[in-house]
């Protein structure tokens, strides 16, 4: 079934690679905003879906690309493991926004998540998606089927491409199969809040990453800062003590709603932005922003474009939800160069998901 | 294929790269004379020597682009080299190329306490990076065995474990951002000092790349704070399947140990008859389990994990009492490599990765392997993350050895592709795996990595015939071999 599947979407590939014809590849439907429009005929993986192969005690995971993420995050949660990264699923209507999906839910399926490498609020602590990626099979632009990595934790045999489809949006290949690690579950989880301002909550963040603390996540969203602690049950309490604080009664919501952006800050209409920089980089209180990830995760409103401000600060920004124009920082003239031999390499007629990330790829 | 063979016609196209590099670099960076190539012969692979034609070696960035303008425009193959430690062939030079050397660019740039982030020239030692971190509490994670002398910028081409991989990561998981030279000279910023960048991972895509994408010229860490505390405990099993289970036992428990290794008898015997690390000799297999983490987390842990193990079969469970002893028990194991040296003149070392719970039948069938073929294998496992290192014994000066070893050694790494793993999950695949690399890669597979190449370095010239191997190579085949022990850096703890 699975197999016929993986050949049928090869054939199509194919056929739309002797054609000349450009796909827009589907998963969830859950975030056709993060990134450019495309323009082509629609390429539906959500069929191949289920989990192939799962192995506790090995802390793999492999699955179909179009499995829905809560059916894994459901099947990891029964045996006490989760994906460490926190991948957001963006799945329930949000309070503002265009496209289509706003009025339904949609599933985000690994392949949506793996292909944007989206990754929640651990990221600073856990790892990206990336991160986890520990192989995945492909059809590349010329439909052929490849497998690159494997289920492996270490494992350096030719390049790391399984990791180079993580963020490529499909660009590159569309998944099919991947295989990730993942963790067990922290025995014991508490989340702090603390009142202090946004410039004081990331000098704090970075002070406190610096020590062998048990912090998961933190978060300045605006009003007041909160950290997440979590692991050995003993670990937390000494740690809580340390910090002080007040603890918040509904963490595991609170850190829900920054994921998936329900929090009260994304509740407003106007332009956001995603600013990734570096964690200590200088805030600027004059701006309504939600700091996230330690301080290397800025959401910023803004009207004007932030491209400029991003990258003077040493990173880069995303516009997010943008419905038009340009969504990712424009590259160097000679890394687009390299980037569009790569796309080449992959996909030498530019039919897989074309200027979803830039229009030249 | 010594300096004296050379024709004509590359004694001119010697002249020609020697007149061009004396343009660029001082006298006494730019090394023809065959006994100054000598050094230069191998990395740690050292049953691979072959002269370079030159070895450069400059002190700047603007001179390492400068050398490759001149490579690319004479059209010389260029192989970069870090310290030599590498394990499968990647540093070894060309006849006709240039030995690369970026062991001049040796400084510490620059190291942020606040951002947590070390900024270093490629050709620092991965252990100098923790070790100028000290003093503000932080680290560098990634420990291949033989950090004292191995450089980042090899760690990054070769994408380098240690034995703290399970928990830490890999190299690929504690760089922030390259700055690489591409072969036409350009110097390319990869990944940032923000968590991710845009566009393409192109800075998963260099690490491990094996010096065939570019040259690393430097390259920013994440350092990670020094955990309060680590505890080892040993366990000696009376069977290796109940060893391999406990170690499942102890991940399903939701416990991630920082270090996870195995030994069998044959390893264990090895390791205490050279070290006196106190291992228990009768044990069929021993794991080493090492916790860290604040105090009170390492307390709980080491108290859940003795159960673990008692209840997983172990006959005996010892927790260090003390940092000597701590010390003293990993001496066995990173000692294991010169200690099995001892028992036969020769040792031929795989690097395969399997999915743990293959490791009963893998161990079993390499033990009939090793009987049909005459030659004793000793397991070596870093238990966690499912890297396999068997150890094939042998004498280079009987009939056939060598050739029974190597062909032992295909069957082992077929062996591990085969129950679903990799032919090399640390060491790279350099010249030695090459054949393997056939087996664990369809051709359309391997055809895509070439592809890939050629964005890069469209005329093949960074590091050719290493790493991935060409359609018509596939039947060649290659492997370590350490002849009385006799490794280049003999001092090196290995693995």
């Amino acid at each position: 079934m699975a197999q016929d599947l993986t050949q049928a979407l090869a054939e199509r590939v194919r056929a739309a690679y002797l054609a000349g014809t450009p796909l827009a590849i589907v998963g969830g439907g859950s975030k056709p905003w993060l990134g450019r429009p495309v323009v082509g005929e629609v390429l539906d993986v959500s069929d191949h879906r289920g989990i192939v192969h799962y192995e506790p005690t090995e802390l793999v995971l492999t699955a179909h690309a179009g499995t829905p993420l809560a059916e894994i995050e459901a099947a990891l949660a029964e045996r006490n493991q989760c994906l460490a990264f926190e991948p957001p699923h963006f799945a329930t209507p949000l309070p503002r926004g265009e496209g289509p999906g706003e009025r339904v839910k949609r599933a985000a399926t690994l392949g949506g998540t793996v292909g944007c490498n989206l990754s929640g609020p651990a990221r600073p602590y856990a790892g990206a998606c990336r991160d986890f990626v520990l192989g995945v099979r492909i059809v590349n632009g010329k439909g052929e089927v490849l497998r690159f990595g494997g289920e492996v934790m270490k494992n350096v045999a030719g390049y790391d491409l399984a990791r180079l489809m993580a963020g490529a949006q499909g660009t590159l290949g569309v998944l099919l199969e991947v295989s990730l690690k993942v963790l067990p579950r922290p025995a014991a989880e508490l989340t702090l809040a603390l009142e202090m301002d946004a410039a004081t909550a990331v000098a704090r963040f970075n002070a406190w990453a610096g020590q062998p603390l048990p912090i998961t996540a933190t978060c300045h969203d605006g009003e007041r800062a909160h950290v997440r602690l979590a692991g050995a049950e003993a670990a937390v309490r000494a740690a809580r003590q340390k910090l002080g604080g007040e603890v918040l009664a509904e963490g595991a919501a609170f850190w829900s709603s920054v994921r998936e952006q329900r929090h009260p800050f994304f509740a407003r209409p106007g332009s956001l932005w995603r600013l990734s920089l570096p964690p200590a980089a200088p805030v600027d209180l004059s701006l309504s922003q939600c700091i996230d990830w330690g301080g290397a995760q800025r959401w910023v409103w803004s009207d004007a474009p932030l491209w400029e401000a991003a990258r003077h600060a040493g990173g880069h920004a995303t516009h997010w939800r943008a419905g038009r124009g340009e969504v990712f920082q424009p590259l160097t003239p000679a890394l687009l160069a390299l980037h569009r031999r790569l796309k080449q390499a992959f996909d030498p007629k530019g039919i897989l998901n074309p200027g979803r990330l830039y229009p030249e790829l | 294929m010594s300096a004296s063979g050379t024709t004509p016609a590359v004694h001119a196209r010697r002249n020609e790269l020697v007149r061009g590099l004396l343009d660029i670099l001082p006298a006494d960076s730019v090394l023809y004379e065959p006994e100054d190539l000598r050094p230069y012969e191998c990395d740690g692979l050292s049953a691979y020597r072959q002269l370079p034609m030159v070895v450069a070696l400059p002190s700047t960035v603007d001179e390492v682009q400068a050398v490759l303008r001149l490579c690319h425009r004479l059209e010389v193959p260029v192989v970069a080299r870090g310290a030599g430690t590498g394990l499968s062939g990647g540093a070894l030079p060309l006849t006709d190329g240039l030995l690369l050397s970026l062991a001049k660019l040796k400084s510490i740039l620059a190291i942020d306490p606040v951002a947590r982030t070390a900024r270093v020239e490629p050709g620092v030692r991965n252990l100098a990076i923790s070790e100028a971190a000290r003093s503000y509490g932080l680290y560098y994670a990634p420990d291949p065995s033989s950090q004292i002398a191995c450089t980042i910028g090899g760690n990054v081409a070769e994408n380098a474990g240690g034995v703290h991989c399970l928990k830490y990561g890999l190299t690929v998981h504690n760089v922030l951002k390259l700055e690489v030279v591409t072969v036409e000279g350009e110097r390319l910023t990869l990944g940032s000092d923000a968590l991710d960048a845009p566009g393409y991972d192109l800075l998963a895509l260099m690490t491990g790349s094996e010096g065939l994408l570019a040259v690393v010229v430097e390259v920013t860490v994440r350092l990670l704070p020094i955990p309060e505390r680590a505890q080892v405990l040993l366990a000696a099993f009376d069977d290796v399947t109940k060893a391999g289970a406990a170690v499942g036992d102890i991940l399903a428990a939701g416990i991630l140990p920082a270090g996870l290794e195995m030994m069998d008898n044959p390893a264990i015997r090895a390791a205490e008859a050279f070290v006196h690390a106190g291992y228990p000799v009768e044990a069929a297999a021993i794991l080493l389990v090492e916790l860290d983490g604040s105090n009170e987390e390492v307390s709980e842990q080491v108290m859940r994990v003795r159960e673990l193990l008692l209840a997983s079969g172990a006959t005996e469970v010892r927790t260090a009492q003390d940092e000597a002893e701590r010390q003293r028990l990993w001496k066995g194991r990173k000692a294991a490599f010169p200690a099995v040296g001892r028992l036969a003149p020769d040792y031929y070392c795989m690097d395969g990765t399997i999915p743990r719970r293959r490791l009963p039948e893998v161990l079993a069938r390499i033990e009939r392997l090793s009987r049909e073929y005459g030659l004793p294998v000793v397991n070596v496992f870093h238990a966690g993350d499912g890297n396999l290192h068997p150890l094939i014994l042998y004498d280079v000066n009987q009939p056939g050895a060598l050739e029974r070893t190597e062909a032992l050694g295909r069957r082992i790494l077929d062996l591990c592709v085969e129950v679903g793993g990799t032919i090399t999950g640390e060491h790279g695949v350099g010249v030695e795996k090459l054949a393997g690399m056939c087996t664990q890669f369809t051709p359309a597979e391997l055809t895509q990595m070439h592809a890939v190449k050629a964005a890069f370095d469209a005329q093949g010239l960074l590091n050719p015939g290493k790493a991935v191997p060409s359609l018509h190579r596939c039947a060649e085949f290659g492997a370590m071999h350490v002849h009385g022990g006799a490794l280049p850096f003999p001092d090196l703890p290995r693995f």
